[in-house]
């Protein structure tokens, strides 16, 4: 059962990944990135990471995936456009995007090839008992206080810069 | 029957989720999609973070995931204000629209 649901998640976010990146149209992969988030989600149930699941759908997809659709509903650029002048046929002509391509593959086969040479491991048999909020809440607030209060402020810094940057510019 | 899923077909799984991203952020010539596709490979690396943990019988790497959802959103919020500021000088989402620093 765990194993036909792993292929069907693993099968469900590679589609959809792909399909984001194969749109043309920035809100179909918006909504599409939102399927592959909540395959991965379900994949961490599976792995027995319920915080990390409703963390997922919560921030992920609740949260900036709805800033992106915010953003793209309100600049409205339908398709991507073709570039105009010398300087951007230079970068993004078809031989640069060509490069691009064998670079990504490049590191496809590196990756796999990594991991294929690696010994299987299996998971830890038995039934997959979920990680304890609790114990995740006390790692988080005795190891890990620094770093959650240094997020506070990046928090704090992000959403400053981001209201100045979007601001129009007085004249 | 299906082959029992192993820590090495997660981490094969966050591979391919990589890669695609990284495909994304070469192919893609819209600002958006290239930020959606840093987003497919910070879920990727959130994956592997998950998977290692259930492998090892730890916390520690949901902790992480945390800290890195939280990134993602500074990211997110940052990059978008940048995407509009740059779609009000030149009404164009293209990256290679913009090749001067100084307008």
């Amino acid at each position: 059962m765990d194993a036909l649901l792993f292929w069907i998640l693993a099968a469900g976010a590679v589609t959809a990944s792909v399909l984001v990146i194969g749109q043309r149209n920035p809100m179909r992969s918006v909504l599409l990135l939102i399927v592959s988030f909540v395959a991965l989600a379900g994949l961490y149930v599976l792995l027995g990471s319920p915080f990390a699941a409703v963390i997922q759908i919560i921030i992920y997809t609740g949260a900036i995936m709805v800033l992106f659709l915010f953003v793209v509903m309100l600049l409205n650029v339908p398709t991507e456009e073709i570039p105009i002048g010398r300087a951007a046929r230079l970068l993004g002509g078809a031989a640069p995007r060509r490069f691009g391509a064998v670079i990504s593959a490049v590191l496809a086969l590196e990756l796999f090839w990594a991991i294929g040479r690696m010994t299987v491991l299996n998971m830890p048999g038995g039934d997959v008992k979920p990680t304890e909020v609790h114990d995740i809440g006390v790692r988080l607030f005795r190891d890990y206080a620094f770093a959650f209060e240094a997020t506070s402020v990046l928090i704090l810094v992000a959403m400053v810069g981001a209201v100045i940057l979007a601001r129009k510019e007085p004249r | 029957m299906l082959p029992e899923p192993t820590l090495n077909s997660y981490l094969m799984l966050s591979a391919v989720l990589f890669a695609i991203g990284t495909a994304g952020v070469f192919l893609r010539r819209n600002i958006i999609t290239i930020l959606l596709s840093v987003e497919v490979m910070l879920n990727a690396v959130n994956l592997t973070f998950v998977a290692v943990d259930r492998f090892r019988g730890q916390v520690d790497g949901q902790i992480i995931v945390f800290f890195v959802i939280t990134v993602a959103a500074a990211e997110a919020a940052v990059g978008l204000a940048i995407v509009i500021a740059l779609f009000r000088h030149k009404e164009m989402l293209t990256p290679d629209a913009f090749t001067s620093l100084k307008w």
